[in-house]
């Protein structure tokens, strides 16, 4: 679905589970890509936590939200980027991400593109509104 | 763009984080524990410091009474949240949380 | 300049509440408008009728419910206020239980937008 509306990003920067800022912004983006807006989401500092694979919270008794980011391409949000030097800061390789959709055809997981600071940047400055975690 | 950081630059990389991306000509607002990043002669004025050479650094007068902090570093812009609101006027607003 | 502003924090346990109010009566002073007031997260506590701070303290739902009583649009968030027990009940007057869509419209419809969190 193209997106006409307004360039709105959100931006996650809090780890997972510790608190539940970031299952939280994944409802609104899952909401919000249903609205006619251009949406980015843009996980930065310790928002990129939220992507480690492996992530278990059974031994806590959480839910977890692993399942719904794995579902944001379905649900249509796309535009999904992370931050390459809060990747490197924390020993996540790039290609270790956790998928958040799988290709219709091929099958091969999809995972949120790797950017730099000045990029993201770049991209916040275009932005209509910014939606902060 | 108008980066906001209401956390202490001492137990918080927030200021440092956003300073990582603001852009040349961004402006810096400081609310909350976040003025404690305008005060001088600490072990982190030199973030705000270094930040003033690319961009304007304001922080909330209100929040910096509050905090009895009366040694600001120099060149940091006290403001009203009368300035606050013109400040968001001029720029779209990121929240370092 | 028509804002809209998300408030991601509870009353009185961070200053977020504070400062978004704060923010709020200088821009209406100015003469802005506020399109909507989102509380999200623990924001939704910010409703609760049932808050009794001491008297000499500021009331934080009765001055949130007396900027709806003007017009602004308050709205708590649907899903945040089931996980944290904030029912129509328990709600001060003029704010109002809808849900995130109420968020994409408010910030459609501003100029611009404004977190406050912590």
């Amino acid at each position: 679905m193209a997106a006409t509306g307004k360039k709105v990003m959100v931006t996650v920067r809090k780890a997972p589970h510790g608190s539940i800022y970031v299952q939280e912004s994944i409802e609104v983006m899952f909401i919000f890509a249903t609205y006619d807006m251009d949406l980015s989401v843009v996980f930065i500092d310790d928002g990129v936590l939220a992507l480690q694979p492996g992530q278990d919270t059974k031994g806590l008794g959480i839910k977890g939200f692993m399942a719904s980011l794995g579902a944001l391409v379905d649900w249509e949000v796309t535009k999904v980027y992370v931050d390459r030097r809060s990747l490197k800061e924390r020993n996540i390789a790039e290609d270790a991400v956790i998928a958040i959709g799988k290709d219709e055809d091929t099958d091969a997981p999809i995972r949120p593109q790797v950017l730099d600071s000045a990029e993201i940047a770049a991209m916040m400055a275009a932005q209509h509104s910014i939606v902060s975690f | 763009m108008l980066h906001t950081v209401n956390k202490s630059p001492f137990q918080n990389s927030a200021l440092e984080n956003c300073l990582r991306l603001a852009r040349e000509g961004d402006v810096i607002l400081l609310l909350e524990d976040g003025v404690y990043a305008a005060a001088a002669g600490t072990a982190k004025s030199s973030l705000v410091e270094q930040a003033l050479k690319r961009h304007t650094v304001y922080a909330i007068e209100a929040d910096v009474k509050a905090r009895g902090l009366n040694n600001l570093i120099k060149e940091v812009h006290i403001a009203s949240y009368a300035d606050f609101v013109d400040l968001v006027e001029q720029h779209p607003v990121h929240a370092w949380l | 300049m028509k804002l809209s502003i998300l408030v991601l924090e509870g009353p009185y346990n961070h200053e977020a509440s504070d400062s978004a109010y704060n923010f709020i009566q200088a821009a209406l002073a100015k003469g802005h408008t506020i399109r909507g007031i989102f509380f999200y997260d623990d924001g939704v506590y910010n409703a609760t009728k049932l808050m009794d701070p001491p008297q000499d303290d500021r009331h934080i739902a009765k001055r949130w419910s007396e900027l709806g009583a003007t017009g602004v649009d308050m709205i708590v968030c649907v899903a945040a206020a089931k996980r944290r027990g904030i029912t129509n009940e328990v709600l001060v007057p003029n704010v109002r239980i809808s849900g995130l869509g109420q968020l994409a419209s408010m910030i459609d419809e501003c100029d611009r937008f404004v977190t406050f969190g912590d």
